[in-house]
């Protein structure tokens, strides 16, 4: 075909040798850009032609093995799956290729992913069963069984939902949006017999599901468009249904929404603090309500501090009826 | 252009801790001459955490908020990112699953309701974008806000994930919005370019990681200050209760001190279209923000 949308582009990279360089540079790389180029042939090129110390993992170039996550002006990409001239023309022709955490950076692209195998490894992303050594026949799947797995099974494990959260980035702790979908995946599968074990791992304050900050940079990252935050949200919702949810802020927070709504049809923003954090929890909040108060953000319709504090929708009994025969979960 | 006519969905904060939130949309609305009819029959969209609980039953009370804006034959709008989001989640899930939305109708039917789809659901920033136009805006201006440098704070939940919001935010892509820069441009402020604007405020884990939470919203306060911000401006009344009301407290955590006012989206259009103080309703910010109407206005 005519190429006539070849462009000459000059193309930034993040450099740096975590064996000699006590700081990373920039580098400039000048080159023609056509319209079936990927930005794996951005890399290459740079490799082949500019600089052949320039390093990045690269393996399948179809989008399978996951090797290639990289970030380009902060949006992560699959390099072997992105095309270049598309993000060229977002970011007004001036890119510049990054790893996927500049923190992780050995050389160049490439990072130490070990945090990222280790939460993976940490959810058993494997179907735990005793296995019989002599089957007489094969554990089949049905197809609704499949397809409670959604997308799940998806997952490259390229970590570019991993390094896109901010989530992970402020607390090292949380398991994070790839582990958990692996977790999911594994969950819902009817051969497995560690769900329990799993279900207790993500629901752990300050490592599990309840960390997650519901930002959707994820589900927007995932180059398989596996919306992970998606799976995030039924294993919220298993450890209600399997009883795994345990009473703490977190737990209370969520159920607690309904309280509010059963008596006014909206959510009760005092009340969901008080209930969530209980009496004793509400010394952390004083001094934030304090000044909400004397700014008029926390009022109350009856004149009375904290009695009939918020207005009533109208047909509120439609909303206290509906909570009544729709409710499937229990804290 | 014929008149604009929308139900809008208040949302729990603007009924609540946000009064300035609802005052200065009606305002707006008034200046421009959009028709609203607010939505009082409709409930807390749960906000991703009702949702956490029980996904089915919040479905059920998202359609029945949305059958209402069916009712009156007009599109919802909506003043919260999350509310967009969960509202909209509903509607997606309902629309192309139809045992989904059969389950979810069999109850609404028990309180004589019946969600139909017909109703789209948009948030107030991309009606004034994309249905009234930002030079239809440009042409009300009376007070140009061309003293300040306004840091646009987009919020997760309108622009993330971009494939269900397509339909109703103008296409904007998450990497590089456009449409509150745009906004403050047509007012004559000076937006701000800053990395932090697309990124999350972390109100949402407020309460179980409150460290996480501190140090998202310290992270992009901290970018607006350094790139010379007067003001932050967000669609989403989370984002502003995060970034308003806590500062004190992230600035502990980040180290400095941080003081900036963070306006609501409404706030900062009903004072460039000459609203009233008592509209505006900066007296409500936890950080003071009222110097800014004298400013705009001297």
């Amino acid at each position: 075909m005519h190429n006539n949308e070849t462009r000459t582009v000059t193309i930034k990279a993040f450099r740096f040798n975590a064996e000699t360089d006590y700081l990373p540079y920039t580098k400039q790389y000048e080159m023609e850009v056509g319209k079936d180029d990927l930005v794996l042939d951005l890399m290459n090129r740079i490799k082949w032609e500019h600089d052949g110390s320039f390093s990045y993992r690269r393996s399948c170039r179809h989008g399978i093995c996951g090797a290639c996550g990289i970030k380009v002006n902060g949006k992560p990409v699959l390099a072997c799956k992105q095309n270049a001239i598309e993000l060229l023309d977002l970011f007004n022709n001036d890119i510049t290729l990054e790893p996927q955490s500049k923190k992780r950076a050995i050389k160049d692209m490439i990072i130490d992913k070990g945090d990222f195998w280790q939460k993976h490894a940490d959810v058993q992303p494997y179907v735990v069963a005793d296995i019989d050594p002599h089957p007489t026949h094969e554990t089949k799947q049905s197809v609704a069984q499949f397809n409670a797995m959604l997308d799940s099974d998806l997952c490259i494990q390229c970590g570019s939902c991993h390094y896109a959260c901010p989530a992970l980035e402020a607390n090292p702790d949380f398991l994070g949006p790839a582990a958990l979908t692996a977790a999911y995946r594994f969950t819902i599968d009817t051969r497995d017999n560690a769900g329990e074990e799993r279900l207790k791992l993500t629901a752990q304050p300050g490592v599990g599901v309840w960390d997650c900050v519901k930002c959707f940079e994820c589900a927007q990252a995932c180059p398989k468009e596996i919306n992970p935050i998606e799976k995030i949200t039924k294993l919220h919702n298993m450890q209600f249904e399997q009883g795994i949810a345990e009473r703490n802020v977190a737990t209370k927070h969520a159920e607690g929404f309904l309280r509010g709504m059963k008596k006014t049809g909206y959510l009760d923003e005092a009340d969901i603090v008080l209930y969530s954090e209980g009496i004793l929890g509400m010394h952390k909040h004083l001094k934030t309500a304090m000044k909400m108060m004397k700014s008029g953000k926390i009022h109350w319709h009856s004149g009375v501090p904290f009695i009939n504090s918020i207005p009533e929708i109208k047909n509120l009994d439609e909303v206290q009826k509906l909570i009544e025969i729709s409710q499937t979960n229990k804290l | 252009m014929s008149q604009l006519k929308y139900a809008l969905f208040t949302g729990c904060t603007a009924k609540q801790s946000t009064p300035e939130l609802l005052s200065s949309t009606l305002a707006v609305a008034e200046k421009l001459g959009i028709e609203i009819t607010i939505l009082e029959e409709a409930s807390c969209c749960g906000a991703s955490h009702l949702q956490d609980f029980d996904e089915f039953l919040a479905h059920v009370l998202n359609a029945r908020n949305i059958c209402y804006a069916e009712k009156h034959g007009l599109t919802m709008i909506t003043i919260c990112n999350t509310c967009q989001l969960n509202s909209q989640m509903t509607k997606h899930a309902l629309d192309t699953n139809p045992d989904l939305k059969a389950r979810v109708n069999e109850k609404l039917a028990e309180v004589g309701l019946e969600y139909k789809g017909t109703s789209e659901i948009k948030h107030f920033l991309y009606a004034l974008i994309d249905d009234y136009g930002l030079d239809a805006i440009k042409d009300k201006v009376v007070t140009p806000l061309s003293r300040f440098n306004i840091a646009p704070f987009y919020g997760c939940h309108n622009i993330r994930p971009s494939e269900l919001h397509e339909h109703s935010n103008g296409g904007e892509n998450p990497y590089v919005p456009t449409s509150l820069d745009r906004l403050i441009d047509a007012l004559e402020g000076h937006p701000v370019d800053y990395a932090s604007k697309n990124k999350c405020c972390g109100f949402h884990v407020e309460l179980q990681a409150n460290h996480t939470s501190e140090v998202l919203t310290g992270n992009a306060l901290i970018d607006a200050v350094d790139n010379n911000a007067d003001m932050v401006v967000t669609p989403c009344p989370l984002c502003h209760l995060k970034m308003d009301t806590y500062q004190d407290s992230v600035g502990k955590v980040m180290g400095r001190d941080i003081e900036i006012p963070v306006l609501h989206m409404p706030q900062m259009v009903a004072l460039a279209l000459g609203a009233t103080e008592e509209e505006i309703g900066l007296k409500f910010h936890v950080q003071k923000a009222k110097d800014i109407y004298k400013q705009a206005t001297a």
